[in-house]
């Protein structure tokens, strides 16, 4: 957190939905910079692009032009095979629906993401002492082998933040994650981001909610695909409280 | 990923949806096991017919009458031609083509023979001359078969079949017993072993008289002796095969000469073993190649039922793909998930489809009373094509599967 290294620079990214006449541009030259252990909310209405943006974030799709510096790496030119990797590597992901697989355990669901790791190809073995850490670390030791469907939306997401933390990422990735959540339960997953933002983790939410966004240090506003204002919040010092541990805020 | 894992995650999927993984394999599994099925039914055919060739004994040519140009009448419009073949056509064949071994002739009616308080109605008797048993591969089991000397004369003797002496004799000595043939006496002189059917015929139940006999007291009517005394069929062993097509020619020109009868309108047919084996094993052929297009179509259904289940699973499982290719899975990853999967799905439905077409066989054996040979290549066959089958239904679903976009597939509902 001392070096404020960039990790997310982006110039000049648009996105063009369509061709010819009746073509949408979904982003219109979008160029936002984000240093390592911030915490940023992207926020706009529907239509704005903020989804839109996130995808091209999270390496889910290509701009139409425009570049995209992720930790160093120009990924805007990268193939399918190369983006997968960069996912698989750098990039954490929480969905507001979460996204678990199916009658698959928390700790299945949790390992997934080391199935695919083609550069340390952990065993199984490793694989679960891995998983096992970060569901004890997000409070859910006692539920590694319950199947989502026997799991609260809060304990549920806690699992898809596991998730998104076992490959140790550069960057979070939080699409509305408190969107299908009661409040209580949404209170405890923004502490949970502090928490690992505290840790020095780089977060990105894409939200709606103004409440929410009060969370973060700064708030990008998208409009009709383009930056309309940035809000800076400044960094917000608290005491939070997850599960039984306790975390002190840095 | 490596080999293991795919076959782990694959395994999961399939054991998470048993249902739908047992729907995917049934179309494998009636595939295999109706190859296995029914080659076992032709390969069973295929000996049956292959021992009834043998019993025929060897070397024969058949001379049979030919009715429908024969005609019926004895003063009919072809007045002064035959009406079929008669006793002696035989001696002629004996006396003037060179190159026979033997020849025998053959005669049948159905008649009542009693044995004191047994009656059996419609009894076979078959009137033959004395080289019968070795031109027909019988063998004599006790006593002896009538010679030429006992033809001459007429003696009424008999030579039992064994199934005939056994259900008017049972375990006792038939040798020198009188049995009573519609109204005459023939004294038993000897019972022959057992040969089974051949064909359609069961030499076992019939009763062997000199041929004499039977056209003294077993021919229905009297102008069936009009010219001459009539006979089914006249068996002529040759001495060598390769000369047979001479002696067919030698044949057909003597009856024909004796008959009064052009080549092509004679009024007998001669058949050989080798005719008939060719016939039979072009029928046992186009079975077979029906049996290997019905089977062969019924994979194909089931390689297709694989492709429709995995369509259905690849539309189902969006999400799930969404979900592994945001947290890294390349499309290779996908595919080979998927090709995995149809892979061990048929590899499965293989397995119980061997089982299934080896019970089934063996059902149609014991319940069907048909002739089953599970032959092992064809289980090795089956079980090939299942998994190259799956395979290639497999991989339209599984590359489609592979490219998916990762935001429309998360976005799936």
């Amino acid at each position: 957190m001392m070096d404020q290294k960039t990790i997310i620079q982006t110039t000049q990214l648009t996105m063009v939905y369509g061709m010819g006449e009746i073509s949408v541009a979904a982003l219109d030259g979008v160029s936002i910079q984000i240093q390592t252990g911030e915490f940023v909310a992207i926020m706009g209405p529907s239509g704005s692009g903020k989804s839109t943006l996130m995808n091209i974030l999270g390496c889910l799709s290509k701009p139409t032009s425009g570049s995209y510096i992720l930790d160093g790496e120009d990924v805007s030119e990268l193939s399918k095979v190369e983006l997968a990797a960069i996912r698989n590597q750098k990039l954490g992901y929480v969905f507001q629906s979460y996204n678990l697989l199916a009658r698959t355990s928390a700790l299945s669901n949790v390992m997934l993401p080391l199935l695919y790791d083609r550069q340390k190809q952990p065993d199984r073995e490793t694989r679960e002492i891995q998983a096992k850490a970060v569901l004890e670390a997000v409070g859910l030791e006692d539920r590694m082998l319950h199947q989502p469907h026997e799991l609260s939306g809060g304990q549920q997401q806690r699992v898809a933040i596991a998730r998104a933390l076992v490959n140790d990422p550069v960057l979070i990735l939080a699409d509305e994650p408190t969107g299908n959540l009661d409040s209580k339960s949404g209170e405890e997953i923004m502490d949970l981001l502090h928490v690992l933002h505290d840790q020095g983790r780089t977060i990105v939410m894409v939200t709606h909610d103004p409440e929410i966004a009060r969370h973060t240090e700064r708030a990008i506003h998208l409009q009709d695909g383009r930056v309309e204002t940035v809000i800076e919040n400044g960094r917000t010092g608290r005491i939070i409280r997850t599960g039984g541990g306790d975390h002190e805020a840095a | 990923m490596k080999p293991l894992e795919f076959l782990r995650v694959a395994w999961e999927s399939i054991s998470r949806n048993k249902l739908r993984s047992l729907l995917t394999m049934l179309g494998i599994i009636i595939g295999v096991a109706s190859v296995i099925i029914m080659i076992a039914i032709s390969s069973g055919t295929e000996a049956t017919i292959e021992e009834q060739i043998t019993g025929l004994g060897s070397n024969l040519v058949f001379v049979t009458a030919n009715f429908t140009r024969a005609g019926f009448g004895f003063g009919g419009p072809q007045g002064g031609r035959s009406s079929g073949l008669v006793f002696d056509d035989a001696f002629a064949i004996a006396e003037e083509i060179s190159g026979v071994k033997a020849v025998v002739v053959e005669q049948p009616s159905s008649e009542n023979v009693k044995f004191e308080n047994i009656t059996l109605s419609g009894v076979s008797i078959l009137g033959t001359t004395s080289d019968f048993p070795s031109v027909r591969d019988m063998e004599i089991d006790q006593g002896r078969y009538f010679n030429q000397i006992e033809i001459d004369r007429k003696q009424k003797v008999a030579v039992l079949g064994s199934s005939l002496a056994a259900e008017l004799f049972g375990e006792s000595n038939s040798i020198g017993q009188t049995v009573t043939v519609d109204t005459t006496k023939l004294v038993v002189i000897g019972v022959l072993q057992e040969k089974g059917l051949v064909g359609d015929v069961d030499f076992d139940s019939r009763l062997y008289t000199p041929i004499t006999v039977v056209f003294q007291k077993f021919t229905p009517s009297q102008f069936a002796r009009f010219r001459g005394d009539r006979v089914r069929v006249i068996y002529v062993e040759i001495e060598e095969l390769d000369r047979i097509n001479d002696t067919i020619l030698q044949i057909e020109l003597l009856l024909a000469k004796r008959h009064d009868v052009s080549l092509e309108e004679a009024d007998f047919n001669l058949t050989t073993q080798q005719a008939i084996i060719a016939t039979q094993e072009a029928t046992t052929a186009a079975f077979r190649s029906l049996l290997a297009w019905v089977a062969g179509v019924s994979l194909i259904v089931g390689g297709i039922g694989i492709m429709n289940i995995m369509l259905v699973s690849v539309t189902e499982r969006t999400r799930e793909i969404g979900v592994r290719q945001s947290v890294g899975a390349t499309p290779a990853d996908i595919r080979w998930q998927f090709l995995t999967e149809a892979l061990l799905l048929s590899l499965a439905g293989g397995v119980i489809g061997v089982i299934a077409g080896a019970g089934g066989s063996w059902l149609f054996g014991e319940i069907g009373g048909m002739r089953t040979v599970i032959v092992p290549t064809s289980i090795l066959l089956a079980f090939a094509s299942a998994v190259i089958v799956g395979v290639f239904f497999g991989f339209y679903p599984a590359n489609k599967a592979s490219q998916l976009d990762p935001i429309e597939a998360l976005r799936y509902e």
